[in-house]
């Protein structure tokens, strides 16, 4: 008897400590790059580092505005796409394909989980770049980011929000049917706003994905430190760019670089707040039982 | 109790094995010769046929050649991360103190795609396009369409020489545009200029092949004759950078290069021997 209490105690403590761990390393990502930060924030002024519009470190102009606009660019452009892309596909999945479809398609999707970045940017570098180009602008441009970022958050929200959708119990949907709703009544009206939690966990996955994506926007963006006027003109995001320059960056530029990254940092801590707020409201909405 | 033994026994197994692991590790190092090189991308490929061919002649040592840039190959030299950084420009006031070996010369070459019907520029024509002044090809001979500059990052070594070489000299200076777009290698802008004929970018003369052009500048062709005899405007040293005089393994390595089968080598990839 008492083994099993000791057992009992010291996974619980032992899990505790890992949480704990977990939590520190957040903490010393932040505090070292806070502090590595420093030096540029206080020698540029934060104001003027996130106002200005150029970005020369050879010549000590460090303006990062087009960076942060071509995040949020990239970013929304490839929301814009992959939610109704996503959540579609998940429904499609969830409700509508059969079994043997389900079998092929969900571990293909899966799949592209897992692929790493490199793989995506190549691949968009050989075959979307100069799609794009055919179009119009160099080809190596926002628009370049945008369908690759898709297609990388693409699978993130179809399998999260399928599994939510799946998740909804069956009295939901047999209910609706019950009272003579058609089928699209059921899912838009009942069946989504019931998985609407899930769904929103995987859009800010996305995003979190999005906003931190670097080498394959590097080799499909253009990276040119102009603001982009149109979808086909260049971008530099805020990630892709620390990756261009960290490797060689010393002194003054290095630390802009690190003052980029908490940029990065507190842009996720305000999206994932957001979410978190309006998943509260979305629980409140349905009453929890 | 026996359940209970054997468990604990099985879970040291994995530990001695990551143990040992480590320790062999330590080992190997100081089994075998290693020399690690990193930086200029435009001297990437000389180096790593360098190494084949010194790896050849001595198979004990392992010479293990990286890219990154000039900026980053000048950095982890400093910082005793590598054995021999290499760059493609001279040194500046403001780099590490290090030791210089001249190992070659090289040519930036004015690349655009050869369907350009575009064969030679101006010195001051170049310095305007790339500084986003002359925007259309029609202005300087071509057809009516935007030319797409593309440039190195800034810690290029190419790129710093461009500056300084073709950007900065007459004064005043011009400043690379802000909308020309970025690549991180040689091969990077060349394969983008080789794919679009309204590109306009600047590699190394080792780069060069029958998929982009060189364009001549000021009626000067781009050869390696010209850049020899001086004709040529843009032309800077390759340094193997040390961080104290070498020794030993990295030292042996550096004469290599240096000697007469080192620099047939270098001349036959398209740089200009120092011989």
């Amino acid at each position: 008897m008492k083994k099993r209490y000791l057992i009992d105690r010291s996974s619980r403590s032992l899990i505790f400590v890992l949480a704990l761990a977990s939590f520190a390393v957040l903490v010393a990502i932040a505090v070292f790059t806070l502090k590595e930060a420093l030096p540029a924030l206080q020698k540029i002024g934060l104001l003027d580092f996130l106002l200005g519009r150029e970005w020369r470190p050879t010549n000590g102009q460090f303006g990062i505005l087009p960076m942060i606009l071509g995040t949020v660019m990239v970013t929304v452009g490839a929301l814009v796409f992959a939610v109704p892309l996503g959540v579609g596909c998940a429904i499609l999945l969830a409700e509508v394909a059969p079994q043997r479809v389900r079998l092929i398609l969900r571990p293909a999707v899966e799949l592209l989980v897992g692929i790493p970045s490199v793989v995506y940017g190549l691949v968009g570098l050989v075959l979307i770049v100069p799609l794009v180009r055919e179009i119009g602008g160099p080809g190596l441009s926002l628009a370049a980011g945008i369908i690759v970022l898709t297609a990388m958050i693409l699978p993130t929200i179809i399998s999260i929000s399928e599994d939510s959708i799946r998740a909804v119990p069956k009295s939901h949907r047999e209910g609706a049917l019950a009272l003579g709703a058609t089928d699209w009544q059921t899912m838009w009206r009942v069946v989504l706003p019931a998985a609407r939690s899930g769904i929103a966990a995987s859009i800010v996955l996305a995003i979190g994905r999005a906003v931190g994506e670097a080498m394959a926007l590097v080799m499909v963006i253009g990276m040119a430190t102009a603001i982009p006027m149109s979808p086909l003109d260049p971008a530099r995001p805020l990630a892709p760019s620390i990756a261009l320059e960290i490797n060689y960056a010393t002194g003054l530029h290095r630390s802009t670089l690190f003052a980029i990254g908490v940029v990065l940092f507190v842009l996720i801590i305000i999206i994932n707040s957001i979410a978190m707020i309006v998943m509260r409201r979305g629980a409140h909405a349905q009453n929890v039982r | 109790m026996n359940i209970k033994a054997s468990r604990k026994w099985a879970f040291l197994i994995p530990v001695v094995l990551l143990v040992l692991s480590l320790t062999l590790v330590g080992c190997g190092k100081e089994l075998s010769g290693t020399i690690t090189e990193a930086g200029s991308t435009t001297v990437q490929p000389l180096a790593e046929l360098l190494a084949d061919g010194y790896m050849q002649k001595h198979p004990e040592v392992q010479v293990t050649i990286g890219g990154g840039g000039t900026a980053q190959g000048i950095t982890s030299v400093n910082t005793g991360l590598v054995d021999i950084g290499a760059a493609s420009r001279e040194l500046k006031a403001d780099d590490p103190q290090l030791v210089k070996h001249l190992l070659a010369r090289d040519g930036i070459a004015i690349i655009t795609s050869p369907d350009n019907p575009v064969d030679g520029l101006t010195k001051d024509e170049i310095r305007q396009i790339f500084g986003g002044i002359i925007k259309n090809w029609s202005a300087v001979g071509g057809p009516n369409a935007a030319i797409r500059v593309i440039v190195r990052e800034e810690g290029s070594g190419t790129r710093t020489a461009f500056e300084e070489m073709v950007m900065a000299r007459p004064e005043p200076a011009v400043q690379i545009t802000s909308t020309a777009l970025q690549q991180n290698t040689n091969v990077g802008v060349k394969t983008y200029v080789a794919g679009n004929e309204d590109a306009i970018g600047f590699i190394s003369f080792g780069y060069i092949d029958n998929t982009v052009k060189a364009l001549a500048i000021d009626g000067v062709e781009a050869t390696e004759e010209n850049a020899k005899n001086g004709t040529y405007p843009i032309v800077r040293p390759l340094y193997f950078l040390t961080k104290e005089a070498p020794t030993g393994l990295v030292r042996q390595f550096i004469d290599f290069c240096l000697s007469a089968e080192g620099q047939a080598t270098v001349a036959e990839e398209g740089y200009i021997s120092i011989a």
